[in-house]
């Protein structure tokens, strides 16, 4: 299914009736609102920033009239305060140029100009690129992977991007190297593209510090860490972040974004997803415009075969689940992935029978067994003794247990718990 | 339409691998087994597998019943328990020692721990130990004479005709005693019948993921190392007995054995080990299920220290 989807060229979404555009679309200070109801907005223009330095700008993705400023549910089930607007239809966009070559090789100028953009990780995290490409002075990158491996079964949206804007990704992983003084470039793709190494590879081989790496097809293969462990065989301290082993890592989706911001001056207000998955008519690659409701996508797909059963913003395998349609894609949405009714059946958790299935495949090797058993009974304290912290929730202990365990839900109940007690006690 | 949708936590796709369908794969590995005792035994084996399956499911739903949990019997781990446990008897034994044996493995192997995954010992081999113990003549005077030229030693296994060559009080080849039991060896256990259809079980066992390879080529591998300087003969060492039908069956029950690699290695060893400890200077011949049993209450501990080594264990600064 994620390979016909791979075949399929990237669609440019219709406009929604009503844009809503959160304010709060990632980690760090939620950005206030720089516009008032009833103004008129252009495509790209800043609707929201920030002061904080973990954060990013947000901008609008349609010309139209703000028509309301209020909190609305996003698809972390949370209502967030959200810049509500009604397109106008003439998509007239707001006057913004990129930089000349020699601006470009300004660092941080870059810098500035990524985070203006307003762009964060899309491969799901959302995490400010800005931040990523500003390490401390002592802990220098040297090696920049983009990527692409997009493990998550059902979506195909980076995929269609390898294939349709390759040179825009070279073009953002020399800006990034450049921007760091990195010294290395690697493009990680798994091996089920290989239409996507093989035009890469092409396009790559006239530049002499850059690669394609073709990655086995195994999940959790694009999870950070993950790659780094595989392509520069490393490992990511403990609690700790790729810059502390020389790397960073960028996903294609927002290398492009990069790339765009810098040549173009282009702000992040439209991104490329998957809406995939067997309950829905039509699985596309769309190119869509933050903001626009689930709802919109799925019309654009010809609607829900049989009775939906599950909504997924994101992928399966670490996605959320909505309940109600109308939440926008924000730029951290990777995907909507459907799932029928009869594809949906309530799990049915037992006590843990020792199988140690999820001890195998925990790719961080840590024991999801015993935590969840922990966890279960409240013993938060061991779960912390045990490494709980170290997960990267990728979801693979749940997909394996014979007994049904959710072992991520109760393994996420105890890391916010943690978390809390952490700052409760002032550190 | 909106308020129907489901919500949980991710992931939101399951593999297809459920305690149901991993009992299935253990009851599908056992069936050759099972047609062949009833081949050769007919009556007998049909009786007492199938009391003892029956006296433990009726158990673990009473008590289910009792502690007002959902009867979950269906999954068929109670049933498995109830057939090993057959499949650890001798074929003649009268009827009531199975009945009693599914009522003790689940009582006191299981339910008074807690339950499926909670159990510390194997619970089929608590219900044999418990009968063993209580009844030791009937477990021992049951069997099948082994072959019809040892007739002239009653109620003997392999291992007891193993032990009785060496010793000098029987005179025969040894080659006699082994030849048949790759195939074919009417004088052991129910499950102890065909070493030939144990190993395809275990393939079976293995190739599918049910079990961990680690756990029997570790039991066996150091069975038949000890064995080696033990200079006992290897192969009625190694098919004379419970060993195959222990090693891939009982020991490697998720529920009472290690979860990590390591720690699987380690407890293999350790059943090798104390069985050949128990067959070579204990009064038992056999040495299998206390030496299994003996493991199981280690596992707890082999697991703290085979904890495999985190992602990134070095501590950010």
């Amino acid at each position: 299914m994620k390979k016909e989807l791979g075949k399929k060229p990237i669609e440019e979404a219709s406009l929604p009736d009503e844009i809503v555009i959160p304010l709060s679309q990632n980690l760090g200070s939620p950005c206030k609102p720089l516009v008032e109801i009833k103004q008129r907005v252009l495509v790209g223009q800043k609707i929201g920033d920030s002061d904080g330095f973990v954060s990013a700008p947000v901008h609008s993705s349609v010309s139209g009239e703000v028509v309301a400023i209020e909190p609305r549910l996003s698809f972390s089930g949370d209502k967030v305060l959200s810049v509500i607007i009604a397109p106008d239809g003439n998509q007239e966009t707001s006057s913004f140029s990129g930089f000349s070559e020699s601006e470009a090789k300004d660092a941080d100028k870059v810098r500035v100009a990524i985070r203006e953009a307003g762009i964060v990780g899309l491969g799901g995290a959302a995490f400010p690129s800005h931040v990523k490409l500003s390490p401390p002075k002592d802990k220098p990158i040297t090696d920049v992977i983009v990527n692409g491996c997009e493990c998550e079964p059902y979506i195909a949206g980076d995929h269609r991007n390898i294939l349709e804007n390759a040179e825009i990704i070279i073009d953002g992983l020399k800006i990034i190297m450049r921007v760091l003084g990195a010294e290395r470039g690697y493009i990680a793709i798994e091996t089920n593209k290989i239409d996507a190494i093989h035009h890469m590879n092409n396009l790559v081989s006239s530049e002499g510090n850059m690669r394609v790496v073709p990655l086995s097809v195994k999940y959790p293969q694009g999870a950070e860490k993950q790659l780094i462990q595989v392509i520069l065989d490393k490992e990511v301290p403990s609690g700790g972040i790729p810059c502390e082993v020389s790397a960073l890592v960028h996903n294609v989706g927002t290398t492009i974004a990069i790339s765009k911001a810098v040549r173009e001056g282009k702000p992040l207000f439209e991104r490329v997803l998957s809406v995939a998955g067997p309950g829905i008519k039509e699985s596309k690659n769309l190119k869509v415009k933050i903001g626009t409701p689930v709802n919109h996508l799925i019309e654009e797909c010809g609607g829900f075969k049989g009775e939906p059963g599950k909504v997924i913003l994101g992928g399966p395998m670490t996605g959320f689940a909505l309940f109600d349609l109308s939440v926008p894609i924000v730029k951290g949405t990777s995907g909507v992935v459907v799932f029928p009714r009869e594809m949906t059946i309530a799990s049915n958790p037992r006590a843990c029978i020792r199988c140690g299935r999820c001890v195998q495949v925990c790719p961080v090797r840590i024991m999801p067994n015993f935590i969840g058993q922990y966890i279960e009974v409240g013993m938060i304290d061991r779960a912390e003794d045990a490494d709980v912290m170290d997960c990267i929730e990728c979801g693979l202990c749940g997909y394996v247990c014979p007994a049904q365990r959710p072992l991520i839900q109760l393994i996420r109940h105890a890391k916010a718990k943690i978390i809390a007690d952490r700052k409760k006690g002032g550190s | 339409m909106n308020s129907e949708l489901i919500v949980s936590a991710p992931p939101h796709i399951k593999s297809h691998e459920t305690i149901g369908k991993l009992m299935g794969w253990t009851f599908l590995a056992l069936l050759p087994v099972v047609l062949l005792d009833i081949y050769l035994f007919g009556g007998h084996a049909i009786r007492t597998i199938s009391l003892s399956m029956i006296a433990a499911v009726l158990t673990e739903a009473a008590i289910l019943m009792y502690r007002r949990m959902p009867v979950t019997v269906i999954d068929g781990s109670a049933a498995l328990t109830g057939l090993i446990l057959a499949l650890t008897l001798p074929p003649k034994v009268p009827y009531w020692i199975p009945l009693v044996g599914g009522f003790l493995a689940i009582t006191f192997g299981k339910q008074l721990f807690g339950g499926l995954g909670y159990n510390i010992f194997n619970p089929a081999l608590v219900g044999r130990a418990m009968l063993f113990v209580s009844w030791p003549e009937i477990l021992s005077n049951s069997w099948f004479a082994p072959l019809k030229e040892l007739d002239a030693i009653t109620s003997a296994t392999p291992l007891m005709a193993l032990r009785e060559i060496s010793a000098g009080n029987l005179i025969a080849d040894i080659s006699v005693v082994y030849k048949p039991l790759l195939f074919l060896n009417r004088g052991g256990c129910l499950g102890e019948i065909s070493a030939l259809l144990l190993i395809l079980g275990g393939i079976i066992l293995v190739s599918r993921k049910v079990i961990d390879w680690r756990i029997p080529v570790s039991f066996i591998g150091t069975v038949i190392f000890l064995s080696f300087f033990a200079r006992t003969n290897i192969l009625i060492t190694l098919l004379g007995g419970g060993l195959l039908l222990g090693a891939f069956f009982l020991a490697t029950d998720p529920v009472t054995s290690p979860v990590t690699r390591k720690g699987r290695v380690v407890y293999g060893i350790g059943c090798g080990l104390a069985t050949m400890l128990i067959r070579l200077y204990s009064g038992y011949v056999e040495g299998v299920m206390f030496a299994i049993l003996f493991m199981n209450s280690f596992v707890s501990l082999i697991d703290r220290y085979t904890l495999p080594k985190k992602y990134g264990l070095v501590k950010a600064k």
